[in-house]
C-alpha cells in the first residue's frame, strides 16, 4: 500500500491507502473529516467539492494517490481566520436561507469559494461572450458557474442571491 | 414584553452547524463500522435458480453473507403491509432478502458484510446466481394488457379496484350542453434526496439495548418494524434519526430491507453495522412515484360549470405495495381542488409492473389529480373561447361554503372536508401578481419581437396535517433551559427552529433558551412521522397544547411561592410576575427547582426545594393529581385533515426553432393558514417549485421494454440545477387560520410541487396553440407535438397557423 500525505483544514496526515482509495473516502473514513458529503461518488452532484491546492474539487473522482502532498480545505476548516470562525461566504449563505436539509451546503460553499476565486483571476466560462474582455459576473455567469452543485432542496433561489452579494461585496472570500 | 415570534422570519438554529461541515447525518456516524454491500437482482422478472456464495467467504475482509435462507422468524416472513385498505384484494411485498423470485431490477438478493465497502463491494462481485428469467411487465398499458403477470396469483396485476362518485355522473355528463373527453399521462419520477437512504446499528449484550440509527421519516415506524422483525421487546430498541440530507417522501417507507437487516446483523456480529445506498442503488432499490394514465369525460355549462365529470386512472404502483392505496386515493379525490363539481365519479386500478415500487414523492398523486383537473379546466376554456382564469372562477367554491362538504373519503378513511379557505381572493392576488389581465399585450409585444410566450396557471387544494397524532414533550430545567422533544422527524424543514418559536411565545421564553429535539424514541416514544406536510400542524400544536400544560402549571406553583392569584401572573422573558408589578419574579428555572420536591440538595438552587424548605407538613409533597417535575406532555390528534390552498402561474418562452422552454416569471400565492415562519414557508416554496419544474420539463425514469432503468444517475435523470430554475419566484400568502388546530396552521411542505405539471402544460400550451396531454415534456417532445400539429392542420386544409390551432384543440367534443 502506497503512503500519502495531506494537510486537511491545517492539520498534517501521513496514511498508507488502497491505491483505489479516493480523497473523499480518505476525507471522511480515514480521516474523520465528514464535512465534505458524498451524494452521487460519479461527479455529478458536487457535494464532496473541498479546496484542493486552492482550487475546488470534487474529491469522489480524484484518487488520493495523485494528489500526495495536496493542501485540502473542507467546509469544516474554511473560517479559519475569519470573525466567528465563518467564511463570509458561509456567511452569505446564512444570510440568504441558501439551504435546507444542509447536505450539499458544504460543497456549495467550498464550491462558491473556489468560483469567486476563478472570478477574480478571470477565467472565462462556458457562457462569458467575450473572452477577451473583463468578466461580467451577473446572474448568467453565477449560475453558469454554480451549475456543478445539485441542491435538491431546491434552495438556489437563496444561494444565488448569498453568491451574488459575495461578488458585490468585492468578492471577499 | 416578550416579542412574538409566531410568524418572525428567525433564523434557523439548524444554520450554523450545517453550514460548517458540523451535520451528522447517517454515513457520518459510526466510523470503522462494519460495512454493508448489497446483491441486487439484474433482471426486472426471474425465477432464483441457485445463488452460490462459497465465493465471497474467501475475500479477505469479508465477515458474513446472508440470503434469504439464511433468515428465520419474522425475518423471513414478507415486509409489513404498511397500510392495509379494504379495497386492497392483492396486496404484495416484498421479502428482506428476495425468495425464489425476483421482481424488479435492483431487489436485494444478498446482504454482504465486511470490514469496508470497498471489500463489501469486491464481494458481492463474486457471488453467482443462476436466473431463469421470466417476462417483464413494464409500463401502464402492459400491465393492463395482462398478457404477462407480476404476480402468478395477482389476475390481471390489479392490486386494488376503487371507485367513488358523489351524484350520478354519467347521467350528467349526458345531459351537459357540451362535453369533452381528454386522454391524459403522467411519467414516473422520483424523491432522489441527496442524501440516500442508510442505517447504522449497534447491539449492546451488556444492556440487551439495540440502538439504530436510519435517515427516515418515521423513527417511531422504524422502532416498531425492527422490534417485530427482531423479535425483541420495543422497549430493547431505540431508533434515532440524525440529520436527513432530504426524504420528500422516499422515506417514510419503512422498514426498507436494509433497515431490518443492518440491526439483525450488528446483533448476529456484536459489531456496529452501517449501510449506505450509493446512488445507482437509490434509483433501482427505493421507491418512485407519478406514472398514471388517465381518461376524464366532463359536461359542462356555457359558463364552463362542472355540471358532471368521469375520471379514470391506471396507476403504476410497481413490484409491490407496502405503502398501499395512498398515492391514487389522493389522485381520485385531491382532483377536485377548489372546485364544486355537480356530480364526480372516479375509479383506479393500481396495477403492478415490474419497476420499482412506488410510494409517495412530495405532493403523493395530488401533482397528477390537480393535472388531470386544470387540463380540463383549460379544455373547456379552450372550447368555449373563455379566459381560463374566469372558467376556473365559475366553479370555485365560495367562501361562506365552508366547512365545505366533497361528500368522499379521503386518505386517512375520513370525509373529504374542507375547513377553511378563500379561493376567489387566492386567484385576485394571483392574477394581480402575474399580470394575468394584461398578458396579451406582453404576449404581442413578444410576437412583434418574433418571439413566442404563454402563461399558464394550476389551482390546487391540498389536504395537510392528516392523523392519527404527534405529541410533544417539554420539560423546564432547574437552569430555566426548556428542552422540548418531538416524535417525529426532520429532513431539513428547519423543526428545531420553528417549534421553538411556538414554545417562546406559548409559554413566554426566550427563544435562545428553547432546544428541540426531534425523531428520538428514547425522548418521545409515540409519533408518525414527517409526511403529508403535517409537521407544522401536528407536531406544533401539540407543542403549543404541552407548552400550554407547562405553563398552568408554572402558574400554579408560582402562585404559591409569590403568594398571588394564579389570574394575575404572566410568564415573561423565562419570569412568572405579577402583572404589571415585574419586581417580585420568580426564574421559571427557580419553578422548576420548586416543583420538585427533594430529600438531597446537591446545589445552592436545589436547596430551595428540600424538605426542611417547602411544602405544607401536612399534605403529601407531591399532591395526588400532580406530578413532580415542570413538565407538560400532550398531543394533537384533529377530527380530520386541514385544507391548504395555493395557484401558481408561469410565463413561459418557447424557442421556435429548438422548442426549448425557458422560464420568464413564476409566481406564487399560498394559503397555509397561520405561518410560523415565513422563511421557512418560502423555503419550501422554492423547493417545491424547483422540484415542480424538474418534474415538469426533466425528471423521468426511463425504463426499457425488459425493465432496465436505463438513466440510473444523477448524470441521466435531469434533475434542476441552479440554471434551470428561475432566479425569482414571486411569492404572496394569504392566511386563512384553520378552526381545526390551536394555531390556525395548515402546512406548506410539499405545495410548492402540486400544481407544476398542470402549470406548464398550460403555459406551453398558451405558446404554442397545441394541446398538450403528457408531463413532462422535453424540447423534442414538444418539437414532434409541432410537426404533427402542422401536419394535422395541413391536413385539413388549413394552414396551420399558432392562432388557428390555440382556439381549436384536437379533443374529442360534442356539443348539443
Ligand atoms: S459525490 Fe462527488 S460529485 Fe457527487
Ligand atoms: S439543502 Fe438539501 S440538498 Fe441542498
Amino acid at each position: 500500500m502506497p503512503t500519502v500525505s495531506f494537510r486537511v483544514d491545517g492539520v498534517d496526515h501521513t496514511l498508507d491507502v488502497d491505491v483505489r482509495t479516493t480523497v473523499l473516502d480518505l476525507l471522511r473514513e480515514r480521516l474523520g473529516n465528514t464535512a465534505p458529503k458524498k451524494g452521487c461518488d460519479h461527479g455529478q452532484c458536487g457535494s464532496c467539492t473541498v479546496l484542493l491546492d486552492g482550487r475546488r474539487h470534487l474529491t469522489c473522482l480524484a484518487l488520493a494517490v495523485s494528489y500526495d502532498g495536496a493542501e485540502v480545505v473542507t467546509a469544516a476548516g474554511l473560517g479559519e481566520g475569519h470573525a466567528d470562525g465563518l467564511h463570509p461566504v458561509a456567511d452569505a449563505f446564512l444570510r440568504n436561507d441558501a439551504f435546507q436539509c444542509g447536505y450539499c451546503t458544504p460543497g456549495q460553499v467550498c464550491s462558491a469559494v473556489g468560483m469567486l476565486d476563478e472570478l477574480r483571476e478571470g477565467h472565462p466560462s462556458h457562457v462569458t461572450e467575450d473572452l477577451d474582455a473583463e468578466v461580467d459576473p451577473d446572474d448568467d455567469e453565477l449560475r453558469e458557474r454554480m451549475s456543478g452543485n445539485l441542491c435538491r432542496c431546491g434552495a438556489y433561489v437563496g444561494i444565488l442571491a448569498a453568491v451574488r452579494e459575495c461578488v458585490a461585496s468585492g468578492g471577499e472570500a | 414584553m416578550t416579542t412574538r415570534m409566531l410568524g418572525e422570519k428567525v433564523q434557523r438554529v439548524e444554520d450554523d452547524r450545517l453550514l460548517r461541515g458540523q451535520g451528522r447525518y447517517v454515513d457520518d456516524l459510526a466510523q470503522g463500522a462494519l460495512e454493508v454491500a448489497v446483491l441486487r437482482s439484474p433482471h426486472a422478472h426471474a425465477r432464483i435458480v441457485e445463488i452460490d456464495v462459497d465465493p465471497v467467504l474467501d475475500v479477505d475482509g469479508v465477515v458474513a453473507v446472508w440470503t434469504y435462507d439464511d433468515l428465520t422468524g419474522p425475518m423471513a416472513e414478507p415486509l409489513p403491509l404498511l397500510i392495509p385498505h379494504p379495497a386492497l384484494t392483492h396486496g404484495r411485498t416484498q421479502h428482506a432478502l428476495a425468495k425464489d423470485e425476483v421482481n424488479h431490477v435492483g431487489e436485494a438478493i444478498a446482504f454482504v458484510v465486511a470490514e469496508d465497502r470497498y471489500v463489501a463491494e469486491d464481494a458481492v462481485s463474486r457471488i453467482r446466481v443462476t436466473y431463469e428469467p421470466l417476462p417483464a411487465v413494464v409500463g401502464v398499458e402492459a400491465a393492463r394488457s395482462a398478457e404477462h403477470l407480476v404476480h402468478e396469483d395477482v389476475p390481471g396485476n390489479v392490486a386494488a379496484r376503487l371507485e367513488q362518485a358523489t351524484g350520478d355522473a354519467d347521467a350528467a355528463i349526458a345531459a351537459a350542453p357540451h362535453r369533452l373527453s381528454l386522454d391524459l399521462e403522467v411519467e414516473r419520477s422520483a424523491s432522489t434526496p441527496l442524501e440516500g437512504r442508510g442505517t447504522v446499528a449497534r447491539w449492546d449484550p451488556d444492556a440487551g439495548r439495540l440502538t439504530v440509527w436510519s435517515s427516515t421519516q418515521t423513527s417511531t415506524g422504524v422502532r416498531a418494524a425492527v422490534a417485530t422483525k427482531l423479535g425483541l421487546d420495543l422497549g430493547q430498541v431505540d431508533v434515532i434519526t440524525p440529520d436527513v440530507g432530504g426524504g420528500f417522501g422516499v422515506k417514510i417507507v419503512h422498514p426498507w430491507p436494509e433497515e431490518v437487516l443492518v440491526p439483525m446483523a450488528a446483533m448476529a456480529l456484536g459489531r456496529p453495522v452501517k449501510f449506505t445506498e450509493d446512488r445507482r442503488e437509490h434509483f433501482v432499490s427505493s421507491a418512485h412515484e407519478r406514472g398514471q394514465l388517465q381518461h376524464v369525460d366532463v359536461g359542462f355549462d356555457d359558463e364552463g360549470r362542472l355540471l358532471g365529470m368521469s375520471v379514470q386512472l391506471w396507476h403504476d404502483h410497481g413490484a409491490y405495495i407496502p405503502y398501499g392505496l395512498i398515492v391514487p386515493i389522493i389522485t381520485s379525490t385531491q382532483a377536485l381542488g377548489p372546485y364544486k363539481p355537480e356530480a364526480y365519479k372516479v375509479v383506479f386500478e393500481s396495477l403492478y409492473t415490474n419497476t420499482v415500487i412506488v410510494t409517495p414523492y412530495r405532493g403523493a398523486g395530488r401533482p397528477q389529480g390537480v393535472f388531470l383537473m386544470e387540463r380540463t379546466m383549460d379544455a373547456i376554456a379552450a372550447y368555449l373561447g373563455r379566459d381560463r382564469a374566469e372558467v376556473r372562477a365559475a366553479n370555485f367554491i365560495q367562501p361562506d361554503e365552508f366547512p365545505y362538504d366533497q361528500r368522499m373519503t379521503f386518505q386517512d378513511g375520513r370525509p373529504l372536508v374542507y375547513d377553511s379557505g378563500d379561493y376567489p381572493q387566492l386567484l385576485d392576488k394571483l392574477k394581480a401578481l402575474v399580470g394575468w389581465d394584461d398578458f396579451e399585450s406582453v404576449r404581442q409585444e413578444a410576437r412583434r419581437e418574433g418571439r413566442r410566450v404563454g402563461i399558464g396557471l394550476a389551482c390546487y387544494v391540498e389536504g395537510t396535517g392528516v392523523g392519527p397524532y404527534e405529541g410533544a414533550h417539554i420539560n423546564v430545567e432547574t437552569t430555566g433551559k426548556v428542552k422540548v422533544a418531538i416524535g417525529l422527524t426532520s429532513q431539513g424543514q428547519g423543526h428545531r427552529t420553528a417549534f421553538a418559536q411556538i414554545v417562546a411565545d406559548e409559554l413566554g421564553v426566550p427563544f435562545e433558551d428553547v432546544e428541540v429535539t426531534s425523531g428520538d424514541t428514547r425522548r418521545m416514544g409515540y409519533a408518525v412521522g414527517t409526511f403529508a406536510s403535517r409537521a407544522a400542524v401536528m407536531s406544533g400544536s401539540a407543542v403549543a397544547l404541552a407548552a400550554r400544560q407547562v405553563k398552568a402549571k408554572a402558574l400554579r406553583i408560582a402562585a404559591d411561592a409569590l403568594e398571588a392569584a394564579e389570574e394575575d401572573l404572566e410568564i415573561v422573558d423565562g419570569h412568572v410576575q405579577v402583572r404589571g408589578a415585574p419586581a417580585s419574579r420568580l426564574a421559571l428555572g427557580t419553578v422548576a427547582v420548586l416543583s420538585n420536591p427533594l430529600r438531597y440538595a446537591f446545589d445552592e438552587a436545589s436547596k430551595l426545594a428540600t424538605q426542611f424548605t417547602v411544602g405544607n407538613p401536612d399534605k403529601p409533597p407531591v399532591e395526588e393529581d400532580d406530578e413532580p417535575g415542570l413538565e407538560g406532555r400532550d398531543f394533537y390528534s384533529p377530527e380530520r385533515s386541514t385544507f391548504a390552498a395555493g395557484m401558481h402561474a408561469v410565463v413561459v418562452e418557447t424557442d421556435p426553432d429548438t422548442a426549448e422552454v425557458k422560464i420568464l416569471r413564476y409566481a406564487v400565492v399560498h394559503d397555509c393558514g397561520t405561518l410560523v415562519n415565513p422563511m421557512i414557508v418560502e423555503g419550501q416554496i422554492h423547493g417545491g417549485v424547483a422540484q415542480g419544474v424538474g418534474g415538469a420539463l426533466y425528471e423521468r425514469m426511463a425504463y426499457d421494454e425488459s425493465g432496465q432503468l436505463l438513466n440510473a444517475s444523477f448524470m441521466d435523470f435531469l434533475m434542476p440545477y441552479v440554471t434551470e430554475v428561475p432566479e425569482r419566484i414571486e411569492v404572496d400568502h394569504l392566511e386563512t387560520p384553520s378552526p381545526l388546530n390551536p394555531l390556525g396552521i395548515k402546512g406548506a411542505g410539499e405545495a410548492g410541487v402540486i400544481p407544476s405539471a398542470a402549470l406548464f402544460a398550460s403555459a406551453i400550451e398558451d405558446a404554442e396553440g397545441i394541446p398538450i396531454r403528457r408531463m413532462p415534456i422535453s424540447p423534442s417532445e414538444l418539437y414532434d407535438l409541432r410537426r404533427k400539429a402542422a401536419e394535422n392542420a395541413g391536413s385539413v386544409e388549413n394552414a396551420g397557423s399558432v392562432e388557428s390551432a390555440r382556439s381549436e384543440p384536437v379533443e374529442t367534443k360534442e356539443s348539443r
